[in-house]
């Protein structure tokens, strides 16, 4: 797993205070990890925090599930 | 009731009359305060009335967006606790007809009554919201709800903050933190020292409680939405006005 990867792990299990085993690629922050709208907006500003990334509203719209954080932050980070 | 006991509280304009008066209070009832405001003699010297322990002050100039947005966590460094209870106190007024009123009067006025507020509020509520408790008390004015001649800039934004406070209240409700307003009607302070006695006299008269407020009046009810006690009361307006209007 890369080191964004785990990071961005590490992130969510600290702030959903969900089992790691829980935080899957697939798993939906909402659907699967018991976030609410608050939750996910909190995990947006710790991810542009964390990463030192900036991810518009549009762009955070669409961040469901754990893999689709990685991938948005491994591609601004390659960029 | 109505403890504050290890909870840490900001409270803007505190050199003002209402803030003095809301700091005192609120460490009197065991908060430790970090009182802000741009005099920073008079700061000094209210610190020290306070007996210079659980009392702290940073000076800011809220009209700067930057320093408002800084000041929550130069209040937190100061007094080395995270931050539990916001009081957006601090305002100006630039009163004047609306036919003479200037783009500057306007915009000042909104920028440091309703604009800086919110970059305060939007800085505490990072913190509340992770650490799941916390108060913010807005101080607004009656003039907010019922307006008043030669105060469009004021009274906007006063009932700009009302809105507002309703909107966080939503957003921070299932973090336990609580938003409220508090909307003073004519209290006595330096501020309003100035207008002529026979001014005074026809305002107390529209008052039913009979008297003008006192800075006192408006903490206690600052107090209140602060403690524990409060902790099923978000989004309302606590109109303290001796009754000058019943909204």
């Amino acid at each position: 797993m890369s080191e964004i990867a785990d990071k961005v792990k590490k992130i969510v299990v600290e702030h959903l205070g969900v089992e790691e085993s829980k935080v899957t690629p697939e798993a939906s922050f909402i659907d699967d990890l018991g976030a609410d709208s608050l939750d996910t907006v909190e995990l947006v500003m710790a991810f542009e925090e964390a990463f030192n990334v900036e991810i518009p509203e549009d762009a955070a719209e669409k961040i469901a599930t754990v893999k689709d954080a990685i991938d948005y932050i491994e591609k601004q980070k390659a960029a | 009731m109505f403890r504050l006991d290890g909870k840490t509280a900001l409270v803007t304009g505190a050199s003002g009359g209402i803030g003095r008066a809301i700091a005192a209070v609120l460490h009197a009832q065991g908060a430790t305060v970090v009182l802000s405001g741009t005099r920073e003699a008079v700061l000094q010297e209210q610190v020290a009335e306070l007996g210079g322990e659980r009392a702290f002050y940073v000076t800011a100039n809220l009209s700067d967006a930057a320093e408002a947005d800084a000041l929550v966590s130069k209040a937190e460094d100061v007094s080395g606790a995270p931050l539990d209870i916001l009081i957006n106190n601090a305002g100006l007024t630039r009163d004047t007809l609306a036919l003479r009123m200037k783009d500057q009067d306007w915009d000042q006025v909104l920028n440091v009554d309703l604009s800086s507020p919110f970059r305060l509020c939007r800085a505490a509520l990072k913190g509340m919201l992770r650490r799941r408790a916390g108060r913010i008390v807005n101080i607004a004015s009656v003039v907010g709800t019922t307006g008043n001649a030669g105060q469009a800039n004021y009274s906007a934004a006063k009932a700009g903050m009302v809105g507002m406070s309703k909107s966080l209240a939503q957003e921070a409700g299932s973090r336990g933190v609580t938003v409220n307003v508090v909307a003073p009607g004519f209290i006595v302070t330096p501020m309003t020292d100035v207008l002529p006695e026979s001014q005074k006299e026809k305002l107390t008269s529209a008052i039913p409680l009979g008297r003008l407020g006192k800075p006192e009046d408006v903490a206690s009810a600052v107090l209140y939405l602060c403690s524990e006690e409060a902790g099923w009361v978000t989004g309302a307006t606590l109109h303290v006005n001796g009754g000058m209007a019943m909204v």
